[in-house]
């Protein structure tokens, strides 16, 4: 079995040239969990963005939180939609809610057999999956 | 101070379409394409292409409103306007833009249109071929969420879950969609029915609630319409289609970054549709066509809602495809056969299918025909809905 839960070949997360999400990859090169906090009004933020959407203060921080949440959301692709996938079969993309971070959510694999039901509410946590450049965030029910 | 509305401010009085083709079917260049649907939306409305003085697309068209100035030969050229976002988001919004533009006086005779030839470019329901991705598309494209339906489908997954609504209701929007293709030999799957067990043993293009029929086609092929003001439309040979109210935009922070927004399980119209019965000044009611943008039929289903065309607690009981078909269904839906069997044409053929409806020249017309209601492609940032009328409807 792969060391990996989808095949190699997808395109590669980078931070951008802007850097706005370095210290998220930098984080979970580290095997830690980062999102954004505003130092202005302590509202946590996901995805990052330059700007508090509440105080607009530009002062944010990255925190680093436990990867505890629960499944949001889910879907089952069958179809390939990049030549890395062809062949592949059907994998499991959850959307994960955090509620002890404000309930932002992450996209991530969830892993397991692909094949599994997914139960909408299940309490997942993050796992960590290193690639050579890069390291994900993916989800494992608990 | 004067009321501040689109209402009966401008009309469309002229319409030109291609042929519609399968992806990378399409003999002529995407230009090409654009120049003819421009040139047949001319034609249509008895006026010379010289009299165009703007253009108004969405979805980043590739045809450049000012090459197109040029080589149409346009006396004067008083209006470009690029709606942003991507697919079919604008469609309402080009129009609405273009109706804008011929109210306040800045043009004339404006063309709303679409061109896609992606045959000559890449194809949208393929993940982008790159090796590396930034921004919000590195939280997503890793784990296999590429595709626009890949994007939208966790909206979908949600909406449904939380307000018990069945696959049956989605298959019943891509029936009617199908049935109404069969008597419209324009329509790409014209000749080609689909029918519940067809449906139901399509592959999954993403379970649970995407088989291969609750997707749109992918085609080349272009659309226009030309939009002039109000006290001009009955110069022109056709009977006008009035606007009646249009809105753009969407929902509370719908485009924050990584599947965040507040209101997720959306099509992005619950703050808008208000502010559209409020210009038209009618009610779900009151709409007799309804064209309602299928990238998804996921996609159908929220917008129908979120416009008080269907309530979410009847939905099950609703959607079934009697009701949804021409020409007596008690809601017909998408009567040329929409994106999923006439033409992807990014839902400017929803916008010409309302109007021929509201001339009476449809080829599955409706009996009642003074009020359409046109949605455009829901769940992107922005979208855009349109009701258009009959004079009887001013």
């Amino acid at each position: 079995m792969s060391e990996f839960y989808l095949p190699e070949g997808l395109p590669a997360p980078t931070a951008a040239p802007d850097g706005l999400s370095q210290p998220y990859w930098d984080g979970t090169r580290a095997n830690k969990l980062r999102i954004q906090k505003c130092r202005g009004c302590g509202a946590w933020q996901w995805g990052p963005e330059w700007v508090c959407h509440r105080c607009h203060s530009f002062d944010l921080s990255w925190e680093d939180i436990k990867g505890r949440g629960r499944i949001y959301s889910y879907q089952r692709p069958h179809h390939p939609v990049h030549q890395a996938l062809v062949g592949h079969g059907p994998y499991i993309a959850v959307l994960v809610e955090l509620p002890d971070y404000g309930n932002v959510r992450m996209v991530g694999n969830l892993l397991g057999d692909p094949t599994q039901e997914v139960r909408v509410g299940a309490p997942v946590e993050a796992v960590f999956e290193p690639h050579k450049d890069f390291t994900l965030v993916q989800w494992r029910v608990v | 101070m004067t009321e501040r509305t689109l209402r009966g401010k401008a009309a469309i009085v002229g319409m030109g379409e291609t042929p519609y083709y399968k992806h990378g079917k399409s003999p002529d260049s995407e230009f090409e394409l654009a120049l003819m649907a421009v040139v047949a939306a001319c034609k249509d409305a008895g006026i010379s292409p010289h009299e165009l003085d703007g253009f108004a697309s969405y979805g980043n068209d590739r045809s450049d409103a000012g090459r197109l100035a040029a080589a149409l030969g346009c006396k004067e050229f008083r209006f470009s306007n690029m709606f942003w976002g991507g697919g079919g988001g604008g469609v309402c919004g080009s129009v609405a833009n273009a109706a804008a533009a011929v109210a306040t006086g800045m043009a004339d005779c404006v063309i709303a249109f679409r061109s896609l030839a992606q045959g000559q470019y890449a194809r949208y329901g393929r993940g982008a071929p790159v090796t590396s991705v930034g921004g919000d598309d590195a939280f997503l494209f890793p784990y296999g969420v590429m595709s626009p339906a890949q994007r939208f489908a966790m909206k979908i997954t949600r909406f449904m879950h939380e307000r018990g609504i069945k696959q049956e209701a989605l298959r019943a929007i891509s029936l009617a969609c199908y049935h109404h293709a069969q008597t419209n030999p324009r329509a790409v799957m014209h000749g080609k029915p689909l029918d519940e067990a067809k449906y139901g043993n399509s592959r999954w293009i993403i379970e649970p609630f995407f088989h291969l029929y609750d997707c749109c086609l992918e085609n080349d092929g272009a659309a226009a319409v030309l939009v002039v003001s109000a006290d001009r439309a009955k110069d022109f040979p056709n009977k006008p289609a009035y606007l009646l109210g249009a809105v753009q935009g969407c929902d509370h922070r719908s485009a924050a970054p990584v599947h965040n927004m507040p209101g997720y399980d959306s099509s992005h119209f619950r703050s808008l549709a208000p502010h559209l019965y409020r210009m038209a000044k009618l009610g779900p009611a009151d709409m007799q066509i309804v064209q309602c943008y299928e990238n998804f039929t996921g996609g159908v289903l929220m917008s129908l809602i979120e416009h008080g065309l269907v309530k979410a607690e009847e939905a099950n009981e609703f959607l079934v495809k009697d009701n949804l078909i021409a020409p007596d269904g008690k809601m017909p839906l998408n009567t040329s056969g929409g994106n999923l069997a006439e033409c992807y044409m990014h839902g400017l053929e929803l916008v010409i299918e309302a109007v021929h409806q509201i001339r009476g020249d449809a080829n599955n017309q409706l009996k009642r025909n003074d009020t359409a209601i046109v949605i455009g492609g829901p769940m992107v940032t922005p979208v855009s809905s349109l009701i258009l009328g009959s004079e009887a409807a001013l």
